[in-house]
């Protein structure tokens, strides 16, 4: 290793960086609007919920439900004739639930029998129509104590489950999404960026000049890895003081170890983009697989929304090598619950030997050979 | 001038076509990814893993708790018997959920008072411990109508809930997420053929060449859009047997709405993959500019998470994506068994988008020179 070679090349290679006003984009633009679009927008939480309310026959009791729902932050509710009309809003999603209260309700909860109160839900998305049912479940539960309250009696119901939710008390979906939106846009940085580095040098003919300077492959992949590396911790910077300042997300684990973390996660990243560079020689596979084996494994096998441990046992394997489920795993605790070390080690060991295997890898590939 | 566009769309299938490279990550990737998404992009819970710190040596307490042994939704990780041993596991992730049972559990319950179920949460995955915390509330509702049937005492609810969902009976949300993975996918392959093809012969400098040919722009415009066309009707029919035989999502639709709804989604995708690629002076740019649009195309479109819970200017910019209205179509087709009526108005403004698109695209092949 030549320190006066590696800063040549590493100029050169900085410049490249700065001229091309794509790979700034990438690295400042992408983080800022994503955090943006998500920080703002995107959460799994429902609100604001459109619900049909079929009321059959006005009575009292029907009313005091309804107000329950009126009242609810979850729900908009929709007054509508007949379980027909409510039907009909349904398929043509306007609303994506309906309340219906046939017209004996008032009779049957007089009477002493259980009076059953309609819930149609659009199951179409599946993970809200469950909210939704939630929701209900809440609206009804405080409907029956005011009900019973009301008759000077306690709730009689056998078990009631009481919930405490650690590190997110709010359950806000924002708060776990953010920092694993984080990782996914350092991964995006880092592979998608290198992983057309090399492939450009092999396609534009240069690698062929570089072979005959007494450049070594070792400088010339260190040099590629320097200004990208600075780069993408620029990124990250950005994206935590969004997180922190603009999206109020805590972080409770110290310092340096989201320091620690990251730099260890951007080298690893920047391995990946570079031995798809390597092996791919040219730009347009480089790209494709760099979308492929990228993007949307950190998208779906991360952890970032979908929860790794319902996953089947052989997919929770194949999860082992995205390289994102473990930065997601440290983000989330380490914003959310603090230094948690036995999950920090054991995440940053995965994260360091991916590394290495990489690297390995690119110095078996990269050899001064043409062919 | 067919034959002149025949000749550019040979010669595009053979550059994408000739490389093994290039064959297989048009190939290979698909199955892979359709096989592991669809069996991991999944909001539904099994297994979840939970530990139990009873203090009650009561019958009852036991009682429930061989309810939650027997479920599929959960697995028990742990006993404990002090305070102390909820932080260690849940902390660690080793469960996602502690159930804590009181002293008094039994006593309560057979006096006919409300006895408490403590559940403590890891809130890290909020999504995650809301919907265990649902499953935890199914099981001791079951526990509940059976006490009070054979127990009776005391207990009664005056009015219950009965909930049905339509078009997805058992809130499946593998019927949710794998048809919009016929989304997905289809953007992803059209936007790696198209983002490229332009850029490559730009940083080439045959495209010069090109445009110095007799084809008119609008020649070279079908004939750059016709391989992307054929290979992503080609991958999403594929998908979609998948998705049909592989995953038994249940198609209710009919084909030839779902597959109007493909060309038009198509026709916007390739328009605006030629658009990125016809502004790009390198491949580099070409693919940032790719990902700069199927990022935020995806997110945004309602494949993971409701465009409603987005706020109003977000949801505004949404309108631009084609993505969300082919969410909506194909999951429509294949849950709803819609129809026409039903979907109208989600096709035009993808047709409106690949027009558009196009047009930019034909555009700036002329006036953007180097």
């Amino acid at each position: 290793m030549n320190f006066i070679r590696l800063r040549g090349l590493v100029r050169k290679e900085s410049r490249q960086i700065i001229r091309d006003p794509s790979s700034i984009g990438i690295a400042f633009f992408l983080p800022v609007l994503l955090l943006l679009i998500f920080g703002y927008g995107v959460s799994l939480d429902a609100r604001h919920v459109p619900l049909a309310i079929v009321v059959e026959k006005i009575s009292p009791q029907a009313m005091a439900l309804i107000s329950g729902f009126n009242q609810s932050n979850y729900f908009l509710p929709v007054p509508m004739q007949s379980i027909q009309e409510a039907e009909q809003a349904l398929m043509h999603r306007k609303v994506d639930g309906i309340i219906w209260l046939r017209h004996n309700f008032a009779r049957q909860l007089l009477m002493g029998h259980t009076a059953p109160i309609g819930v149609i839900i659009d199951g179409v998305d599946s993970n809200k129509a469950r909210l939704i049912e939630g929701y209900v479940t809440g609206v009804w539960f405080n409907w029956l104590e005011r009900m019973t309250k009301v008759k000077g009696q306690n709730l009689k119901i056998p078990v009631m489950v009481e919930h405490r939710v650690w590190f997110n008390a709010e359950v806000s979906s924002r708060d776990y999404l953010v920092p694993g939106l984080i990782a996914i846009i350092m991964t995006l940085i880092g592979a998608m960026l290198t992983s057309m580095v090399v492939a450009r040098e092999w396609e534009r003919g240069t690698m062929e000049a570089l072979m005959v300077t007494p450049v070594s492959m070792k400088e010339i992949m260190a040099s590629k890895i320097i200004p990208y590396f600075i780069l993408g911790m620029g990124g990250m910077l950005l994206s935590v003081l969004m997180a922190v300042f603009l999206f109020h997300v805590p972080l409770r684990g110290s310092m340096s170890a989201l320091i620690f973390s990251s730099s260890l996660f951007m080298f690893t990243a920047i391995n990946m983009g570079l031995l798809i560079s390597v092996a791919a020689k040219s730009q347009f596979v480089a790209g494709q697989i760099a979308i492929v084996i990228t993007f949307l494994p950190a998208f779906i096998l991360s952890g970032f929304v979908f929860d790794i441990r319902t996953m089947p046992a052989a997919i929770q394997w194949l999860t082992h090598l995205v390289a994102a489920r473990y930065f997601v795993d440290i983000l989330q605790t380490l914003f959310l619950a603090g230094d948690i070390w036995p999950l920090f080690l054991i995440n940053s060991a995965w994260l360091g030997l991916m590394a290495l295997f990489f690297l390995i890898i690119i110095k078996k590939k990269s050899r001064k050979l043409l062919e | 001038m067919l034959r002149k566009i025949f000749a550019l769309m040979k010669k595009e299938f053979r550059t994408i076509l000739k490389n093994k490279k290039t064959r297989m990550v048009l190939i290979i990737p698909p199955i892979a990814q359709i096989l592991v998404f669809g069996y991991s992009a999944s909001f539904d819970l099994n297994k979840v893993p939970y530990a139990v710190y009873n203090e009650d040596s009561g019958l009852a307490s036991r009682q429930l708790l061989a309810n939650f042994q027997g479920a599929q939704a959960f697995h028990l990780v742990d006993t404990i018997d002090h305070d102390e041993g909820i932080a260690p596991l849940i902390n660690e992730k080793k469960v996602m959920l502690v159930l804590h049972i009181g002293p008094d559990f039994t006593r309560n319950l057979s006096k006919g008072q409300p006895a408490k179920l403590q559940v403590i949460l890891d809130g890290r995955n909020s999504n995650s411990a809301m919907i265990s915390l649902n499953y935890v509330r199914t099981i001791v509702m079951g526990f509940n109508t059976h006490w009070t049937t054979v127990h009776g005492g005391g207990h009664h609810v005056p009015a219950q809930l009965v909930v049905s969902s339509w078009f997805n009976s058992s809130l499946d949300s593998h019927w949710f997420i794998i048809p919009g993975i016929v989304a997905l996918l289809a953007l992803v392959v059209t936007l790696e053929v198209t983002a490229l093809s332009v850029a490559k012969e730009r940083e080439a400098g045959t495209f010069d060449q090109l445009l110095v040919t007799p084809m008119t722009p609008l020649e070279i415009l079908i004939g750059k859009s016709l391989p992307g066309f054929i290979i992503g009707f080609i991958e999403a029919t594929f998908i979609i047997g998948m998705t049909i035989l592989w995953f038994h999502v249940p198609f209710r639709g009919s084909f030839l709405v779902l597959y109007f709804g493909i060309f038009a989604f198509l026709l916007s995708a390739i328009g605006i993959g030629l658009m990125i690629s016809s502004i790009s002076v390198t491949q580099q740019q070409g693919l940032m500019g790719a990902f700069l649009f199927l990022v935020p195309a995806v997110i945004l479109s309602g494949f993971a998470t409701p465009i409603e819970n987005m706020p109003q200017f977000v949801q505004y910019i949404t309108y631009l994506n084609p993505m969300r209205y082919f969410l909506i179509i194909v999951r429509s087709t294949f849950l709803e068994g819609a129809s026409f009526d039903l979907l109208w108005n989600l096709y035009w403004p993808m047709v409106l988008i690949g027009v558009a698109t196009l047009t930019a695209a034909g555009m700036l092949f002329r006036n953007r020179m180097y």
